[in-house]
């Protein structure tokens, strides 16, 4: 017991003296690789809506040779130089770019469509990488080089040289993309349009390219260039289900980067048997899969719900609507203005009758109604309250004028289309309400209008589908 | 066809034997057209005869093999400023988060300058110019949510903002409602009340008549062009739709062909 407490004590220590950023050099590589996630969550935004995600990951593992290359020509000309992080970045940078441009060379002038010409670059630089690290693995200081946490990254490694490239880095990345944030935005929307007003297509994709290239060779020795991409895609990823407005997308995008890779390192730096480059990738992940379930404007959670609501307004509204029909014929006509409604039992099975619900289906409405206080059960059947009848007799009104609406305006203005009947008063001025009414009692002398479209049973059966 | 527009103001477009070839099949030959000042312009003709590529090689998007396009008697870049350009609306994913008035907004961003931001007044234009396509009530909308005729509308409101002389619109009537026909066609009118020239790429050959002053009957070459009474004849429609122009077709087989 007491040693699980001085465990846990001891845990405890390690957090706050992480997250207090009590060490310098925790502190540089948390500062430095918060600003790496936020710049890879700002540039990873316009790359994720150019459908340019994959060129990350190929630019990230074409840059595997040159790191090769780069140690191998250092250790020849400086003997003991080739750790240098200058030189392996700078080789980094050649292959990367070198890569970059063949898939442009391949999409110019072959018939080779894009995915394929990505996975043949991928494919070639990461092959060449392999073998050439197998040469540098060989020579007598490339064991101890330490070159595999270019592959799997190690935050740890970082020194504060490299942090201060880092964080200039992604400062200067981060400036770049709010500057030219409307043209970025436009290339990615409709790069045609761009290109029609004098916009250089072109250029503007080699910056973009360039940005990500940035990023990606910063966010090597973090994370690794297995997973640098996971640094530009899963922000702006996540952040897309929580809003329709790119500006905001691009901000939570840069949070949820920046957040990713601060907690990431200081959990690695809690848990030193942690990689730091993976606890990131888990810690993005994590928001990935909030986001995706509560995302507010198309996450799953919010999406059902809104489902759910929907067809239950539906139901309720069809319910009410088959008990004012039910009763329309028997009462006539000034029935709601006698409030005769509330008064009679409608019989269980013809009010089932009415509608082809399926019997489960029909409970739950019914039950739901009840609930609300708009029906009361009795032995002989169901019977309206008053607020019960009240809404009974609005929803029969709001359909038949809708129906009436729809039938005689033939074109319907788009505008209007996706409304439901139940807004009807509010789309239409009191003229056009005024013409329907006096339509609806035209036709109103209580023989049903017929529906001008049979309420098929299909359609209900998919309504249904969610409550079985 | 007159080679000059109206009050001696230079042509608002004047092709002059354009040539465009994909891969080195043809797919226009030596096309010449002199549209004329303050008209409505129909550009028709079936399926793959060229009608897109040729409204894009005019804007320089699509390279020519030979000829030459001149706006208002200067190329397209010195220009550009004139020329309002309203694309296929299938040609970008509409699931893009950004709303119908960030939309039109784009059309004003040249005229933004690099580097600068979309400022409240830019945002006012944008505004006007949704509410002449009659889609005020939906400028903060998400664009994925609009129907396909409201989307055609944005597009159109973002031709608009940018205020040219000569617009060039392709397809603007393909999969819209009958409301949003109304409202392109009442635009398209208001435009030519104050002198604009509108060149359409049309699909409807029905609503030819009715719509436009001026037909070109496009099927890799120029089959005909001029004003609609003359032009738009069930001979020339022939000509321009019957028989696949068999000859050319062969020719750009060969031409595909790599050479011995």
């Amino acid at each position: 017991m007491t040693s699980l407490l001085a465990a846990a004590d001891s845990l405890l220590d390690l957090i706050v003296r992480a997250v207090s950023l009590r060490d310098y050099n925790t502190r540089v590589v948390i500062g430095g690789t918060t600003l790496l996630g936020i710049a890879g969550g700002v540039v990873g935004t316009f790359l994720v809506l150019r459908k340019r995600a994959l060129a990350a990951d190929v630019v990230s593992h074409a840059a595997l040779p040159g790191i090769a290359v780069a140690f191998l020509l250092a250790e020849r000309l400086h003997p003991g130089s080739g750790r240098s992080t200058g030189w392996l970045l700078t080789g980094a940078l050649i292959s990367g770019l070198l890569g970059m441009a063949m898939t442009m060379v391949i999409r110019r002038w072959t018939r080779i469509k894009d995915d394929a010409a990505l996975a043949i670059v991928l494919g070639l630089f990461f092959g060449l990488g392999m073998a050439l690290f197998t040469v540098v693995q060989r020579t007598k200081t490339g064991n101890a080089a330490g070159l595999q946490h270019f592959i799997f990254g190690k935050a740890a490694t970082l020194v504060a040289s490299d942090v201060w490239l880092i964080a200039s880095v992604s400062a200067t990345v981060t400036v770049i993309c709010i500057a030219m944030f409307k043209e970025l935005a436009l290339l990615c929307f409709d790069e045609e349009f761009a290109a029609a007003r004098g916009f250089r297509v072109m250029w503007l994709d080699s910056l973009l390219t360039l940005l990500a290239v940035g990023v990606t060779l910063i966010g090597l020795q973090t994370v690794g260039l297995l997973l640098v991409v996971a640094l530009l895609l899963i922000p702006p990823t996540a952040a897309r289900f929580w809003t329709n407005d790119l500006r905001l997308m691009t901000l939570l995008s840069a949070l949820i980067g920046g957040l990713s890779c601060g907690i990431g390192v200081i959990l690695s730096a809690t848990f030193s048997k942690l990689a730091a480059g993976a606890v990131i990738v888990l810690t993005g992940t994590s928001f990935f899969v909030v986001s995706l379930t509560f995302g507010a404007a198309r996450g799953w959670l919010p999406r059902w719900r809104s489902q759910r609501e929907f067809e239950r307004r539906i139901g309720r509204s069809d319910l009410l609507r088959a008990c004012f029909e039910y009763l329309e014929p028997l009462l006539g006509p000034s029935a709601p203005m006698r409030g005769e409604l509330s008064k009679h039992v409608i019989p269980a099975d013809r009010l089932r009758d009415m509608r082809p619900w399926p019997p489960a289906r029909f409970d739950t409405l019914t039950r739901s109604a009840e609930s609300t206080g708009l029906m009361v059960h009795e032995s002989a059947g169901w019977r309206l309250t008053a607020a019960g009848a009240d809404e009974a007799q609005q929803a029969t009104r709001q359909h038949r004028l809708w129906e009436i609406y729809l039938l005689t305006e033939t074109d319907l203005d788009p505008r209007l289309a996706d409304r439901g009947a139940d807004g009807i008063e509010h789309l239409l001025d009191p003229q056009q309400l005024a013409h329907l009414e006096s339509q609806l009692a035209e036709s109103a002398t209580f023989s049903l209008p017929p529906s001008p479209h049979p309420i098929s049973g299909a359609a209900l059966t998919r309504w249904n589908q969610p409550d079985d | 066809m007159s080679n000059v527009g109206t009050n001696n103001l230079p042509c608002p477009l004047a092709i002059d034997d354009v040539t465009v070839a994909y891969h080195r099949r043809p797919v226009l030959w030596n096309i010449d057209y002199q549209a004329p000042a303050g008209k409505l312009i129909a550009i028709v003709g079936p399926n793959g005869s060229g009608k897109t590529t040729l409204i894009k090689t005019m804007l320089d998007l699509v390279p020519r093999a030979a000829g030459e396009v001149l706006f208002f008697g200067e190329p397209y870049h010195a220009q550009r400023h004139r020329v309002g350009y309203v694309p296929q609306r299938t040609s970008v994913d509409w699931d893009f988060p950004v709303c119908a008035l960030d939309v039109v907004a784009m059309g004003l961003y040249r005229k933004i300058g690099w580097f600068k931001p979309v400022m409240r007044s830019h945002r006012e234009l944008a505004a006007r110019a949704l509410d002449r396509v009659g889609m005020s009530d939906f400028s903060s909308r998400q664009i994925s949510q609009l129907s396909g005729g409201q989307q055609q509308r944005v597009f159109l409101a973002r031709a608009l903002a940018q205020e040219a002389d000569l617009y060039l619109m392709d397809e603007p009537f393909a999969g819209v409602d009958a409301s949003t026909e109304r409202a392109i066609v009442d635009i398209l009118r208001q435009l030519r009340e104050v002198g604009k020239t509108v060149i359409v790429v049309h699909h409807d050959l029905q609503t030819v008549h009715e719509y436009f002053d001026e037909v070109v009957l496009l099927n890799m070459r120029l089959i005909a062009a001029g004003p609609t009474a003359e032009v738009f004849t069930p001979d020339n429609l022939r000509k321009t739709y019957g028989g696949k122009l068999a000859l050319l077709d062969q020719l750009g087989e060969k031409m595909a062909l790599p050479r011995p």
